[in-house]
């Protein structure tokens, strides 16, 4: 019995050929095959959403998914997303509200918030509470998350965009 | 921790499935979204020789109409549950529910399929099938067979699925216009699991419920009926007294189990509550 797969994907935007254990998980895969240190490994219990990413447009538990099961997909992370501009007002809001705290769980926080931010452009204050909580901030700092989230649900509503201060890496 | 070594296939056809299903024996897991099963290999609480995923396989696709009955493949996602008009049209109650599992991440991989084949009794779609009557559709090495959702689900995680058989959908009527619903569960944050729920599902003439299912889940080993209380109301004009009876009825006839962090005297006290809002919800 071969233990290794062939897979190819592609991530943020590059076609990538490996061959992998299907043990192996997707951040795993992520951050120490393709060195994407963005999304982070917390509980590996789907519980913390640090781990978060996207497949085939949509966001994920990178630990509650396996690199095997990505074969053909498109995946998508913090460092592909910031390259191209997708996150760009909700980057510069999270540290003007001083959203940020530490960061661990930013990358997750990010693309969960870009996916309420397109489900549920009207989503209230109690929304945006109840969406995140599926990612845990242990800075305890949801207060500023949630303003961050609001602040750009706002800005989308009038037509506006919150312009990044901070020119994209 | 990370999960132990295991193979990996994945066919293209049921058939082709199921044979890999009887040639790798008991070892052998099916994968479809994995938000419980991904969990438990990391765990090491599960160590299959093999993960067979069978999300290729168009027979477990899609929600369809046919006739009177709502087709919900076993594939279909929670997030598919959840912005589909077929199911907000004719399955209302399945719309109140989904929100209430995980957090958008997790329903967008897990599936219907999943969540009744693993027939967790906190879960929501095991009480939701119960409540709206649902029938399986499973497939084996002898073909097809059919049960009802009633006679599905056995014990603590236990289903009447054969480690041979794959769950390929489910079909229940479709919702009535004069047919009423509540849903709500009790959890100690968003998303988490239930610490008591109930799906409650009704016709409703005026104030007068019939053909009522009062489906408590998170409370035993199973979700449970209140068929006592369900026969107490039937045919009758709802009222104060009634939901009174109704509630003690529930109580008496539901023997709550206790979980990590509740006591069974909690639960049995959580059906009653639970019960009176979901008919007072309903004569409001």
């Amino acid at each position: 019995m071969s233990l290794k797969k062939k897979i190819t994907l592609t991530v943020n935007g590059s076609v990538v050929n490996a061959e992998i254990e299907p043990r192996r998980h997707l951040v795993d895969f992520l951050r120490e095959d393709l060195h994407l240190k963005g999304p982070h490994l917390g509980c590996e219990q789907g519980a913390c959403g640090a781990c978060t990413v996207k497949v085939n447009g949509q966001i994920i538990r990178g630990c509650l998914y396996l690199a095997v099961q990505a074969d053909g997909c498109v995946v998508e992370t913090i460092e592909g997303l910031t390259k191209i501009g997708a996150l760009g007002d909700l980057q510069e809001a999270f540290m003007r509200h001083n959203a940020m705290q530490c960061g661990f769980c930013s990358s997750g926080m990010l693309l969960a918030a870009a996916e309420l931010i397109e489900k549920q452009p009207n989503a209230t204050r109690e929304e945006v509470r109840e969406w995140i909580s599926g990612n845990y901030c242990r800075c305890t700092g949801y207060h500023s998350i949630v303003d961050a989230i609001m602040a750009v649900l706002e800005a989308r509503a009038k037509g506006e965009k919150i312009k990044p201060v901070v020119a994209l890496a | 921790m990370k999960a132990a070594a295991f193979d990996y296939a994945k066919p293209k056809m049921l058939s082709a499935a199921i044979a890999l299903l009887a040639e790798a024996g008991e070892d052998a897991r099916l994968i479809a979204g994995g938000q419980t099963l991904l969990a438990t290999l990391n765990l090491r609480l599960s160590e299959p020789s093999i993960l067979i995923d069978i999300t290729n396989l168009d027979e477990l696709k899609g929600i369809s109409v046919i006739g009177n009955q709502l087709r919900i493949g076993a594939l279909v996602t929670h997030t598919e549950i959840e912005d589909s008009k077929l199911i907000a049209q004719h399955a209302p109650l399945l719309k109140a529910a989904v929100p209430h599992i995980a957090h958008r991440a997790i329903r967008n991989l897990g599936t219907w399929g999943g969540s009744l084949a693993y027939g967790d009794p906190a879960a929501e779609w095991p009480a939701c099938s119960l409540a709206l009557n649902a029938t399986m559709l499973i497939a084996g090495p002898n073909g097809e067979r059919r049960i009802s959702a009633q006679d599905f689900f056995i014990d603590l995680y236990t289903t009447s699925l054969e480690p041979n058989e794959i769950l390929v959908a489910t079909e229940m009527p479709i919702a009535s216009s004069d047919q009423v619903f509540y849903f709500h569960e009790l959890a100690r944050r968003h998303g988490d699991y239930a610490v008591a729920g109930l799906a409650l599902v009704a016709n409703k003439a005026g104030n007068v419920l019939s053909e009522c299912t009062f489906t408590f889940f998170s409370v035993g080993a199973t979700p449970v009926m209140a068929t006592k209380a369900q026969a107490l109301v039937e045919g009758k004009s709802l009222n104060d007294d009634l939901i009174a009876s109704a509630v003690a009825a529930a109580r008496g006839e539901i023997e709550a189990i206790a979980d990590i962090t509740n006591s069974a005297e909690t639960k049995q006290h959580l059906i009653g509550v639970l019960l009176e809002r979901g008919l007072k919800h309903l004569i409001a």
